[in-house]
């Protein structure tokens, strides 16, 4: 059944004009009903391939069906079944959250007298409400972004598009946004491609990740799978001398392999997992070196990425996305 | 679902309509400009009709014409602004994403464009006629006069969004402003062609399409109704609003680029 599919993409890339490859052969699948999360950090390919997904950019090789329609050949279709809330939250500051909604009904060929109500439903839905007959110029960033879903929404879509939706939100706005998604996913049905570059997001919200690095597919899986795959725990250690840094390094060194930590502290992926944190104390009291502070951190998403980019994506290079055509 | 087009320009239309009114800063110079320059014009060139053969009166007569060619400059400007803003804003990209038609979406936006070539019209016809002008070819005259100045003002408009779709930058349309300026100035703006003594400069605002759509207006204003005048601002406004939109449907497929 149509309605049922998701989507399903195959050695998709996108190269522009200047020889850059911001998407580089990638293969996913979401089902339907799915929450995707596409984690990636800057100019990782992310936003582009939204774009090619939802056919507002051409691939360059490679196929993509979304909703069951190929997204070149039945682009029109794969526009009915999709909604999309872009990067940046694309809204005429000089209209009203009302008259944005009337307008995009109107669009999509809703009946109008159902457009008076389901533009009141869908500003009461997103919290709007209130400020309906504002314009959009005076607008927060999280009352736009909400806005901005409101609009994706208009034509009840099986397929949601979410780039970088919370990206500059406040932690109340983000969390009302991640809630609103939840409920679309799991009451509604809605399949959500979800991009993001923060790690809890991904972390909470989505039911599967892909992490993309230079347009590739890294890694995918459940956050529960991919935070598996890397097992151990890592201990951060943060001498209580500069001049110990070295000693304390060499004493942890032999409970597991270095790895990338906080700016001052001294990082192992403990070899024993959680149980060897007695162990470490010990020896680090036998050697006599002391600590001002001592972290032992479960798997993250960010491990995830840093064992297979071997960069954190927290401190991964901020590149421009690259989508001039 | 799809709406009809008659739905998706009404609705692109409003639109358009309600923030161009929501911008002053576009509405009030659009229409304070052209006639603070019919104003120093007429009083600084008023020597000019006594010139052997000038065909007017009055100065104010012979120059009103140009104040809705000059207005119409300025809704090039706006209209490509506005259009280079939503492609920036990624307005354009949302808009793409409805089953709107490419043809909808340029007359919806359009049609501010012409709501201001209207205002600027009616505006600059009632402040003639109360600084003394007189219509030659009478309340008729005026009715063509303003259909004359639309079409103007929507051809300039379709010229504007055309380079607002090529170029994606509402700097590309501030700086194409100069460009737009120089054709009005070497027109038959402030002299009859035919009393021009500089030959290059008579040569140029002869083929200058801008002297005949000044020179259609201005016909109504002092000479009466002139055929041939007429049918040559009326056939280059039309051939500009063609070209404009012609320009603005091939720059929009590109622009759009959806699949």
């Amino acid at each position: 059944m149509e309605g049922e599919r998701g989507i399903e993409v195959e050695g998709l890339v996108r190269e522009f004009k200047n020889g850059i490859r911001a998407v580089d052969g990638i293969d996913l699948s979401v089902a339907a009903g799915e929450i995707y999360g596409f984690l990636g950090p800057n100019g990782a390919g992310k936003s582009t391939t939204v774009l090619v997904l939802t056919t507002l950019l051409p691939p360059t090789a490679g196929r993509a069906r979304v909703a069951g329609h190929d997204v070149v050949e039945e682009g029109h279709l794969v526009r009915t079944a999709i909604g999309a809330a872009l990067q940046e939250a694309a809204l005429d500051p000089f209209l009203t959250g009302r008259e944005h909604l009337r307008l995009q009904t109107a669009l999509h060929g809703i009946a109008k007298p159902a457009r008076r109500q389901l533009t009141a439903e869908l500003l009461e839905r997103v919290g709007l409400a209130e400020a309906a007959d504002r314009k959009v110029g005076g607008y927060s960033g999280g009352m736009k972004r909400r806005l901005d879903l409101a609009l994706a929404l208009v034509h009840r879509p099986r397929i949601l598009f979410l780039d970088e939706p919370t990206t500059g939100l406040d932690p109340q706005s983000r969390t009302a946004l991640w809630e609103e998604v939840g409920r679309l996913a799991h009451d509604e049905g809605v399949t959500v491609f979800l991009t993001t570059q923060y790690l809890e997001e991904a972390d909470v919200l989505a039911d599967r990740v892909a992490i993309i690095d230079h347009g590739r597919i890294v890694a995918e899986g459940t956050p529960a799978a991919l935070k598996a795959q890397i097992g151990r725990p890592r201990l951060e250690a943060v001498p209580a001398e500069g001049a110990d840094r070295e000693a304390i390094a060499a004493v942890l060194a032999d409970f597991g392999e270095p790895c990338a930590g906080a700016p001052r502290a001294v990082a192992v992926r403990l070899a024993e997992g959680a149980e060897g944190l007695t162990e470490v104390v010990r020896a680090l009291d036998a050697a006599g070196l002391a600590v001002a502070d001592l972290q032992l951190h479960a798997p993250s998403l960010d491990d995830v990425f840093l064992a297979k980019t071997g960069r954190s994506l927290e401190g991964a290079a901020e590149e421009p996305e690259r989508i001039e055509a | 679902m799809s709406s009809a087009f008659p739905t998706q320009v009404g609705n692109l239309a409003r639109r358009s309509i309600v923030r161009t009114l929501r911008q002053p800063l576009y509405v009030v110079p659009s229409l304070l400009f052209p006639l603070m320059l019919l104003a120093v014009n007429s009083s600084g060139l008023r020597a000019a009709t006594g010139l052997p053969g000038f065909p007017a009166d009055s100065y104010l007569d012979f120059a009103l014409g140009f104040s809705f060619v000059q207005g119409a400059l300025f809704t090039t400007s706006n209209a490509g602004t506005e259009l280079a803003r939503d492609i920036q804003t990624g307005f354009l990209s949302r808009l793409s994403l409805t089953p709107i038609r490419g043809t909808a979406l340029l007359a919806g936006h359009l049609a501010g464009a012409v709501l201001l070539g209207l205002l600027q019209s009616v505006v600059y016809l009632l402040v003639g006629i109360a600084a003394g002008v007189r219509l030659e070819a009478g309340a008729g005259g005026a009715v063509v006069l303003l259909a004359l100045a639309l079409l103007i003002a929507t051809g300039f408009g379709a010229l504007g969004a055309a380079l607002a779709l090529r170029t994606g930058t509402g700097e590309a349309i501030q700086a194409s402003f100069p460009l737009f300026f120089a054709f009005l100035f070497l027109s038959s703006m402030n002299l009859p062609r035919n009393l021009m003594e500089v030959d290059w400069f008579r040569t140029v605002a002869t083929y200058n399409p801008v002297s005949y759509l000044i020179e259609g207006i201005r016909s109504l204003v002092i000479t009466g109704w002139d055929g041939q005048a007429l049918g040559l601002g009326f056939g280059i406004a039309s051939a500009i609003l063609v070209l404009g939109l012609a320009a603005a449907s091939i720059a929009l497929r590109g622009r759009l680029g959806r699949t």
